[in-house]
Parts: C-alpha cells; sequence; structure tokens
C-alpha cells in the first residue's frame, strides 16, 4: 500500500536518489585514481530505502548511520562538497577530516553519525529517542543498519528497553543480503521480523527497491513513534551492486554475476521510479534527464572543490580530543 | 579542604548521594540509568532516597543490559541529556567497552568536535569483599588508556561530592570509581555549603619530607595508615592523591618527589601495564636526578582475584605491606 505522495515530494526524492547514485559513482571513481585514501563502502543499489525513510522524516528528526553511510548522509541533507571534502580527508569537510568515509556526522541535519562498528550506533540512535521522549519535543530516530547487524547482541538489548520505555526509535535493517562476503542465510537464523515482534516491536517488511513503498510504511512507523506509541522495526529487501568495499573486485566466489545482472536489469530502484513517474505522468523523459544533468553538474563541482580543499594543519591534530 | 568552613562528617555514599541530588535539583536533564538504581537504590544503598525525591523518570531502573543502557546513555547525552550509568560492579565494564571506548570517547573527535558526550559512568572497584574473580577487579587503567575519557577515582567523602559534581557537569565522558568497601565505612568531612572540585589537580593528603606515597582510591587510606606507622618510625611521609588518572597532575607529583626524592606508587588496579607504571614513568621522566632510589610501584598481585580471605587479603596492598616497603626504600 502507497499513500498519495505529491509530484514536488516525488520529484524531490527522485533527485535525491540519483544524487546517491551520482555521488557513489564519483567515489568509484576517486578511490579508482588512487586520490581517495581508506577504504570506500558504496550505498549503489539502496538509494531508495535511505531516500524513502529520510523524506518521511523533519529536518530535526535524528538519524545515525553505519560504514556505508553516504547514502543515509546525503538523504538527510548533506551537501555533496563538504561530504567529499571529508573522504579526501580535507578540512572543510563535515569533521574536519577526522572521520573520513565512515563517520559523517552533522548536528545542522540531525545526523548523529555514521559508525563503523556493526551495531555500534543502536544505543546512540535509542538513546537520542530518550533525549526526546524526556525533552517532549517530539523528534525521532532513526537507525540504520545492515543484516549483518543482527549479528549483534546489543541490538536486542536496545529495542527491548526501546519497548519498555516506549521510544520514538525506528530501527531499519537494510537486507542487502551480503554481510561482507557471507551470504546473510548462512548467518541469520530463523524469520528476522521475529527478532522485534518478540519485544512487541511493530515490525513491517518492505520492498527496498520501491522508495514509494518505503516512503509510505516509513511515514506511518514514523508518525506512530512520534505519537508515542512506540519504536518500531523495518526490514528493507534490497541489494548491494557492487562489492563490499570498492577494492572488492572479484565477487565470484561469493556471488553470481547473474545475480547482480538480474537487481541492476529487473529491480533497480532508481529505473523502477523513473517508470513510475513517466507510466504516472508526474515527470516526462526530458524533465527527468534534466535533473541527472543538475545533478551531475552539482557533484563535480564538489569534488573538485573537495579535490582543491586544503588538508588540516598539523596543530589539529590534537584538537577535539575533549570537549 | 580550606579550613574554616562549616562542614559535618558523611559517609563516601552519603557525599555521592549528595553531589547526585544536587546536581539533580540543579539540572533537570541530568537523570540515573542503571540495574536496582530507583527503589533499590543499588545494592551498595548508594542512591536511597533518590528516586523519591526526583520520580522514576529520573531514576530507571534498566534490565540487566550494561551495553544496552550504556549505550541509551551515550545517544541520550549526545542529544541534551546529561545521564549517569551506573555499572554496580566495576568487572561489568567488560560488557560496555565499546558503548565507552568506541563510542563515547571517540564521537566528539570523529565528529571535528560537533557532537558532545556529557555522560558520567558511576562504577565500583576494589578487593577484599569476598566476591571472588567476577566482582573485585579495579579496571580504571583501561579507560585511563583511552583518549577522550576522563577518570576519577575518589578518595575521601570530600573528594567524591566535589569531583562527581564537575563530572556531571563536564561535557565529556567521564568515568567515576568509588571503592565499594568506602562506601559505607569511610566518614570525613563535608563542607555544608556547595563546592566542586577541578579535575587534574592532585591533592597532597599529607605532609612529609622523606618519601612520597602516591596514592589512589581506597589506596589513600592505606598510604596514610603506612605514614603513620612511618611517623612512628621516624621516616616523614608525604601523601599525595592524584584523584584524577587522566586529566594527571604530573606537576604536584613531580614536585613532591623533587622534594623527598623517593617514592612508591600505590594502585589496587594490576600492577603491569597499570597506573603505577604511567605514574612512576612520569616520575622517571621528571624527577629522575632527585631519586634517591628506584621508583617502586605497588598494585594487585597479577592473579584473578581468590575468593578465600587469606588468600584474597594477599592480592592488594596493605599498610603494613607499604610501611615495610618504605622503610626498606628509606634505608
Amino acid at each position: 500500500m502507497t499513500t498519495a505522495i505529491g509530484k514536488e515530494k516525488l520529484l524531490r526524492m527522485y533527485r535525491q536518489m540519483v544524487s546517491i547514485r551520482l555521488f557513489e559513482e564519483q567515489v568509484n571513481e576517486l578511490y579508482t585514481r588512487a586520490l581517495m585514501p581508506g577504504l570506500a563502502h558504496l550505498y549503489i543499489g539502496e538509494e531508495a530505502v535511505a531516500v524513502g525513510i529520510c523524506e518521511a522524516l523533519r529536518s530535526d528528526d535524528y538519524i545515525t548511520s553505519t560504514h556505508r553511510g553516504h547514502g543515509h548522509c546525503l538523504a538527510k541533507g548533506a551537501a555533496p562538497d563538504r561530504m567529499f571534502a571529508e573522504l579526501l580527508g580535507k578540512r572543510a569537510g563535515y569533521c574536519k577530516g577526522k572521520g573520513g568515509s565512515m563517520h559523517i556526522a552533522d548536528p545542522d541535519t540531525g545526523n548523529l553519525g555514521a559508525n563503523a562498528i556493526v551495531a555500534g550506533s543502536v544505543g546512540i540512535a535509542t538513546g537520542a529517542a530518550f533525549s526526546s521522549k524526556h525533552l517532549g519535543n517530539g523528534r525521532v530516530a532513526v537507525c540504520f543498519f545492515g543484516e549483518g547487524a543482527l549479528g549483534q547482541g546489543v541490538v536486542y538489548e536496545e529495542m527491548n528497553l526501546a519497548q519498555l520505555w516506549k521510544l520514538p526509535v525506528i530501527y531499519v535493517c537494510e537486507n542487502n543480503l551480503y554481510t561482507e562476503y557471507t551470504h546473510f542465510s548462512e548467518t541469520t537464523a530463523g524469520d528476522i521480523l521475529q527478532r522485534a515482534t518478540a519485544f512487541g516491536v511493530r515490525a513491517e517488511r518492505v520492498d527496498g527497491q520501491d522508495v514509494r513503498a518505503v516512503y509510505s510504511t516509513a511515514n506511518e512507523l514514523i508518525e506512530r513513534a512520534r505519537r508515542g506509541d512506540g519504536p518500531a522495526f523495518l526490514l528493507c529487501d534490497t541489494y548491494r551492486y557492487t562489492g563490499h568495499h570498492v577494492g572488492d573486485i572479484n565477487r565470484d566466489y561469493y556471488r553470481a554475476k547473474s545475480e547482480e545482472q538480474h537487481w541492476k536489469s529487473d529491480r533497480d530502484p532508481i529505473k523502477i521510479f523513473t517508470e513510475h513517474l513517466i507510466s504516472e505522468k508526474i515527470a516526462e523523459q526530458t524533465s527527468l534527464e534534466k535533473i541527472q544533468t543538475e545533478v551531475a553538474t552539482q557533484m563535480k563541482s564538489a569534488v573538485e572543490f573537495a579535490v582543491n580543499a586544503p588538508y588540516p594543519g598539523a596543530e589539529e591534530v590534537d584538537q577535539d580530543v575533549y570537549a | 579542604m580550606p579550613e574554616m568552613i562549616a562542614t559535618r562528617e558523611l559517609t563516601l555514599a552519603q557525599a555521592v548521594r549528595e553531589a547526585l541530588a544536587e546536581e539533580m535539583r540543579r539540572d533537570s536533564t541530568v537523570c540515573i540509568f542503571g540495574e536496582d538504581v530507583a527503589e533499590a537504590g543499588t545494592p551498595f544503598k548508594v542512591l536511597s532516597g533518590l528516586v523519591e525525591e526526583f520520580g522514576t523518570n529520573r531514576v530507571i531502573d534498566t534490565p540487566i543490559s550494561e551495553a544496552g543502557f550504556t549505550g541509551v546513555a551515550v545517544g541520550a547525552a549526545m542529544t541534551g541529556m546529561r545521564p549517569i550509568a551506573d555499572i554496580m560492579f566495576g568487572d561489568f565494564l567488560t560488557l560496555v567497552m565499546d558503548q565507552m571506548v568506541n563510542q563515547a570517547a571517540k564521537v566528539h573527535y570523529m565528529s571535528g568536535g560537533k557532537w558532545k558526550v556529557p555522560m558520567v559512568m558511576r562504577t565500583t572497584l576494589g578487593a577484599t569483599r569476598r566476591s571472588a574473580a567476577q566482582h573485585s577487579q579495579s579496571l580504571h587503567a583501561w579507560f585511563s588508556h583511552v583518549p577522550g575519557l576522563k577518570v576519577v577515582l575518589p578518595s575521601t567523602p570530600y573528594d567524591a561530592k566535589g569531583l562527581l559534581k564537575t563530572a556531571i557537569r563536564d561535557d565529556n565522558p567521564v568515568v567515576f570509581f568509588e571503592d565499594k568497601m568506602m562506601h559505607h565505612k569511610l566518614k570525613g568531612p563535608v563542607p555544608v555549603e556547595e563546592y566542586t572540585i577541578p579535575f587534574g589537580v592532585a591533592d597532597i593528603k599529607r605532609e612529609g619530607d622523606d618519601i612520597t606515597l602516591i596514592g589512589t582510591s581506597s589506596m589513600v587510606q592505606i598510604a596514610l595508615g603506612a605514614a603513620e606507622l612511618l611517623a612512628e618510625a621516624g621516616i616523614s611521609a608525604e601523601v599525595v592523591d592524584p584523584r584524577t588518572t587522566w586529566p594527571l597532575d604530573e606537576k604536584t607529583l613531580i614536585d613532591s618527589v623533587k622534594k623527598t626524592s623517593r617514592a612508591i606508587v600505590i594502585d589496587e588496579g594490576y600492577g603491569r601495564y597499570g597506573v603505577t607504571s604511567e605514574i612512576a614513568a612520569v616520575i622517571a621522566q621528571g624527577a629522575f636526578y632527585d631519586l634517591d632510589k628506584p621508583v617502586m610501584r605497588m598494585g594487585a598481585m597479577h592473579v584473578p582475584i581468590p575468593f578465600s580471605p587469606p588468600l584474597e587479603d594477599l592480592t592488594v596492598p596493605t599498610e603494613k605491606s607499604v610501611f615495610e616497603a618504605a622503610q626498606a626504600l628509606c634505608r
């Protein structure tokens, strides 16, 4: 079931999804050209999840993100130029270059931070929801994590607490099928949703390639949490097009190329959404192409900004250790 | 403590409770998470009475989920609260290491200084309670090792109250260790008027000229007892309490040893790679040419804490063992 979504909102969702896709393609490019240090975990293929959920949030709502977090940060409103600057370790980055790809945080957009410990931010998101309830500011916290986090015990401690205390937190499990290089079926016993319902947490499953479905379900769960009716668990079925990280090129030993091709051809979230927008006469191909061109130009200049931005000075290395 | 101010005698537990109550009255964002912290007032009865005044919305009983409620404290601290997470026995700190070390300690730095984590973790240390290997450890060195955390070790009711109030007002994650044997056994003067004690300021608990005994937490009282015995033997011992292992007041420690030229560092944590090692290194670097003898270290014996009382008593420094070691150093 999908609720009616206005044209402006739909086009904004489209733009956001394209932004994430093109951002990540630039990351891949930067990494391949050896301009980007460290690791890069791309979100390509999963865009509908971040966009569908963040579009249902208020700007002052909170999110926590993961090592595969560029999509979440952009969807919550981060600016690409400062994101790229952070990825390149530059002073102009969101964290002054101290966090990097896996730790982008931004109070201005309610981003409590991406976390490189799998399930590391489940407590933080639950704590933010505690503050919202205690302070009565009506904010909801969304905790993004991959299905790999289901192996961490702290997830269940937090769901128990959130349900006991009726906290406004949404646990969003992005099942992209692979925990690093292992299919989730090899690591996950039983039924995933039952892990949440066992605590009395409202649990839903949605097609993570359908941005409208993600948005509609998220919207309902978020507003329910905001009303004070407690936490929810949202399982989004999705797919990671690329490797665990950019360097994970030869993937034959854990998944078939035909499987990747199937998702790219038949289950691509941007394609699915484009077809909907055109068939429902919400937009024409040319106007969507115009958005793509605009986004591409924006990403190019954002990369340029980051490449040319200065590194932090040596004097900054021991700043910000303590507040 | 400055002289000529009105005081009354409080136990360490009463001083801690008073600090919490004052800060909770002062700031409505201060709340307490922990197991049996509300009506039970913790098994140590340190928090008795708080829930009656502040209610169960602020003195919050949790499930036995140390990582879970510590994670909530971290997130709540980032978003407008000043939570206190109560970890009943210091041994259970093993369960919260990711939340404290990878999350709380790093959030500020990783975010380029944008997010802050103004939380306190209150916990306990100390052996000789006949509680065996999983309820007796003193693990404060682990936290002292991690950039981004501050670590507090009060040794008197006066210090406990003033330091805890500072901890609650600090914008960083602070780990506050109380010796569970001192909670109700140790009494001392506490001012009637409000006060705080800054971090990173060591306190000279007793002045002396012949040897410096640097003690932390429970070992300050041991050092003071040993100093009494030494005085009877004609040796004047100075007892210095760093009060916080991070930030560490290196200057006061070094200045004392420069004066006395001998030093023993006494701490209830394990000696190997421990707080005593760090302080001994600080003294070696800062007072090397003033030392008449090598710096000596006394800590918990490098064994899991045994249950059997005669065995357990062998594992921690005592007034007698410190006295004998100091006497030997001064020979």
